[in-house]
């Protein structure tokens, strides 16, 4: 399900991150829903179609509207670009039912939350509903500098770490005093994910207590070819174009949900291959890797490629 | 719309009937003339003729009273059919919204909903209720919003906690199932309370089933049609209940087979919840004696042919294989050998 | 934004893998008579977790001066298996999370250890378990609900309502329970003959 809504506020809340608030045209209220949840946000930037995925930020149990903070990535596709340069008040635009995979575990005891810089995003929504459940918290944000934290809705018990001020986040110790049946979230880049979560591990969290979103934007890579064997025909798939991307675009029909290789929607069996995939996502096993690709976020380097779309 | 609801037993003297027009409705789930294990999952849309058990979202039919005054006999001798973990709470609160939501707009003459920001006004004509409540507020609310509501809609309900990348029986009102305990089976993951399931997990089904259940969305539910046979048109037939059911299953000769066996079909449909992000998980029960379902002619050939070649195995799981020869003999007299048209619908 | 592929247990019965040494902040080893063998194999294969291990034994004369020569941080004795719940509860009132359990001995020891450890709020996947010795499961009576220790054939008369239950394969974790259903209730008083469970 998707509705059209319209952009009625916009406005920085850091030197690079600005907040988006959108509401139905009519006034009508939108669907509620649950702490961590994003909205896939289509553009239209002139010829190009782009989508990206969001952390709604306002809360949940608030139908007036939703909010989004977008960080600037001048590096990458030009979705953020294009929220910051060109998306104006007033302006229409497609916003996804709001889906959620990084939502609380309610049976956790505690809630640690991890965030670095404009990972602050999917908590905000989170933390209206932790209040409202009077469920126990604990909050860390990690900037570089101070100027970086944004004027978004951040609680006073969040604990800030400013690497500028030298005060660093002490994760060995954050991760050694959590009582029995805390859950861990983290949320940054996926270098910060993958640090806070081989701590975790090491330190004897077991698996099932850690959770980590990390939004994927399919990788640039080498253009490609791949055959669609169902639909009899073969593509080229352009240096910054998502396999995907390049499906849709040629008006081959694929189920999509997430765009950024977690949720499994767009999972495509592999016909044939004679060269080498390079998987992007978090979605497959292992085993499953010389069987499928995730199209959302994954490339594909060799003789070649047919797929079963 | 006018419903005229039946006055009838699910227990004891068994005088449960389906009118001509709930024979002509009754979801028959076999879409050809065999059948296998299968996810079989649809969009919930309405969908079929006016009068189909698809065209509202929670289906109300003639049954509805007996069926809830037979729940509240149930839960009376065992209350823990209804059940919810304590951090389902928001998804009970969840699943009220949804169902008043959707009977209020399905059925305007029998159900009617009034909100004003928290405040809210059910009216459910059948019952004869008309409670004010706070949305969100137990203490305004005689059960639990789960119970409250479940109480006075047809089906069994199972509320499913989603994290881990899997699903979790976590709640639930479990008064007409087929042979399986909540209380038993609550806490337990998808691949655990499928256990007793076979073959299933061999096939990959349960992996594939769990992909879709896990990203089912807001405003898209989906729907399958399950099945198996029970013998006297019974709703409990729990675990819990065996010693006072089991008996009966011996009860059938080749006399009584058209009367006493019954074909169960459930209506299962998957629902996310958006406050809790759980899914609800409705199991929606009909029953329709052998002999009423070979009044519509292609149901009678096709039902023969389903039965005679189902795997042991699978009539084992199903709890008919003792009476499988009686209800093979007895459907043969329907079946003349002629083809059947594609689709579940009567010709 | 990641989902767990989940893991591809079917059955509701639990897996009992050989303990295997995990990093941890601390661990908490539960073991009978039997199950100390299992803990002397994993202090072999990883003694550095000897100085952060509490080491509980439940019943095992014969098997704790072994045990207490690994030298671990606590040693706790218990005599008979009813203490386990509460000897658990207590040694967990104070833990942190990175305590990695690990749990050998009957299976019914197992059950009820995981269950404990479950409702302090351990994670699942914080728990390991290696059955050794008796093959004797936890059973609940679904009609009566008695939780019956120690069933050792199948079917076995329920002491809460003395009804002959045969043994469905459905393990619930929660109650650390396998299910006990009548066997006789489509044919009265024809109860099969009791075989030993032998796995």
């Amino acid at each position: 399900m998707t509705q059209v809504l319209r952009l009625t506020q916009k406005q920085p809340v850091s030197p690079r991150i600005t907040r988006f608030r959108f509401e139905h045209p009519e006034g009508r209220s939108l669907p509620v829903f649950s702490g961590g949840a994003h909205v896939m946000v289509t553009m239209r930037d002139g010829e190009v179609l782009r989508r990206n995925a969001y952390s709604l930020i306002s809360d949940p149990q608030d139908s007036s509207g939703y909010e989004i903070a977008v960080q600037r990535e001048d590096q990458g596709r030009g979705g953020s670009n294009f929220l910051h340069e060109k998306a104006q008040p007033g302006m229409m635009l497609q916003i996804g039912a709001p889906v959620n995979l990084f939502g609380l575990n309610l049976t956790a005891r505690k809630h640690l939350m991890i965030a670095g810089g404009v990972g602050i995003t999917p908590f905000l929504s989170q933390l209206h509903e932790v209040v409202r459940l009077h469920a126990p918290f604990e909050l860390h944000l990690a900037i570089r500098s101070r100027n970086e934290l944004p004027a978004l809705a951040i609680p006073d018990a969040a604990q800030v770490h400013v690497s500028d001020e030298g005060s660093r986040m002490n994760l060995t110790e954050i991760l050694s005093t959590q009582p029995l049946g805390t859950h861990l979230y983290v949320c940054g880049s996926a270098r910060m994910i993958e640090g806070v979560l081989t701590e975790a591990s090491a330190l004897g969290w077991p698996k099932d207590a850690l959770h980590s979103e990390e939004f994927l934007a399919p990788a640039p890579g080498v253009p490609f070819e791949v055959n669609c064997a169902r639909s009899d025909k073969t593509l080229t798939v352009g240096a910054h174009q998502s396999l995907l991307e390049a499906l849709e675009a040629a008006g081959i029909d694929t189920p999509w949900l997430c765009r950024g290789g977690a949720c499994g929607q767009c999972e495509t069996d592999i016909l044939a291959c004679d060269g080498e995939i390079e998987h992007h996502d978090h979605w497959l096993d292992p085993a499953e890797h010389c069987s499928k690709i995730m199209p959302c976020v994954s490339r594909f380097r060799g003789a070649l490629l047919t797929i079963d779309r | 719309m006018t419903i005229s609801f039946n006055k009838e037993t699910f227990r004891g003297d068994y005088s449960f009937h389906n009118s001509p027009a709930a024979i002509r409705r009754f979801p028959f789930p076999f879409d050809r003339d065999e059948y296998m294990y299968s996810v079989n999952m649809e969009p919930h849309r309405a969908t079929g003729p006016d009068d189909s058990v698809f065209k509202r979202r929670f289906d109300v039919d003639e049954h509805y009273l007996s069926e809830m005054e037979d729940r509240a006999i149930t839960l009376a001798r065992d209350p823990a059919r209804c059940q919810s973990l304590p951090h389902m709470r928001l998804a009970g609160w969840d699943l009220l919204e949804l169902i008043m939501t959707c009977k209020a707009q399905d059925y305007p003459d029998l159900f009617q909903l009034t909100r004003d920001g928290e405040r809210w006004r059910w009216v459910n004509r059948p019952m004869g209720l008309d409670d004010s409540f706070t949305f969100l507020d137990d203490s305004t609310l005689p059960f639990g919003p789960m119970e409250y509501i479940t109480r006075q809609t047809q089906g069994d309900f199972a509320v499913l906690d989603q994290r881990e990348g899997n699903l979790w029986m976590d709640a639930g009102m479990v008064t007409s199932q087929a042979d399986w305990s909540l209380d038993f089976d609550i806490g337990m993951n998808f691949f655990e309370w499928h256990a007793p399931v076979p073959r299933a997990a061999e096939m990959g089904i349960f992996q594939r089933a769990l992909k879709f259940l896990l990203n089912v969305q807001q405003d898209s539910p989906a729907r399958r049609l399950n099945w198996t046979m029970t013998v006297n048109p019974r709703l409990d037939t729990s675990p819990e209940t065996y010693p006072e059911w089991g008996p009966e299953k011996r009860s059938v000769t080749a006399e009584n087979v058209g009367g006493r066996q019954y074909l169960r079909v459930e209506l299962q449909s998957f629902w996310r919840l958006p406050r809790s992000n759980a899914l609800a998980f409705p199991i929606r029960c009909y029953l329709c004696s052998l002999e009423d379902i070979v009044t519509i002619p292609k149901w009678g050939r096709r039902l023969h042919r389903v039965i005679r070649d189902l795997p042991e195995d699978l009539a084992s799981y199903k709890g008919f294989v003792v009476n499988r020869p009686l209800i093979v003999d007895y459907l043969s007299q329907f079946d003349d050998g002629q083809p059947t048209s594609p689709g579940i619908y009567p010709d | 934004m990641t989902i767990s592929v989940p893991d591809t247990v079917f059955a509701s019965r639990p897996r009992h893998a050989p303990l295997q040494a995990r990093p941890c902040a601390s661990a908490l080893m539960i073991a009978d008579e039997a199950g100390s063998a299992a803990l002397l194999s994993l202090a072999k294969l990883a003694p550095e977790l000897m100085p952060r291990s509490t080491i509980l034994i439940c019943s095992g004369s014969d098997a704790t001066a072994a045990i207490r020569d690994l030298q671990p941080a606590r040693l706790v004795e218990i005599g008979a298996r009813t203490e386990l719940p509460a000897a658990l509860r207590g040694l967990l009132a104070e833990a942190r999370m990175g305590l990695q359990a690990y749990i050998a001995g009957a299976e019914d020891l197992i059950d009820q250890a995981v269950a404990v450890l479950q409702t302090a709020g351990l994670p699942p996947g914080a728990i390991q378990t290696e059955r050794r010795g008796s093959p004797a499961r936890r059973m609940q009576c679904v009609h009566c609900k008695a939780i019956t220790e120690g069933v050792t054939s199948d079917p076995y008369c329920c002491p809460g309502c003395s009804r002959s239950l045969y043994v469905r394969d459905h393990f619930s974790r929660r109650l650390g329970a396998y299910q006990g259903v009548c066997v006789d209730a489509e044919t009265p008083g024809i109860v099969p003959e009791a075989q030993e469970i032998s796995q």
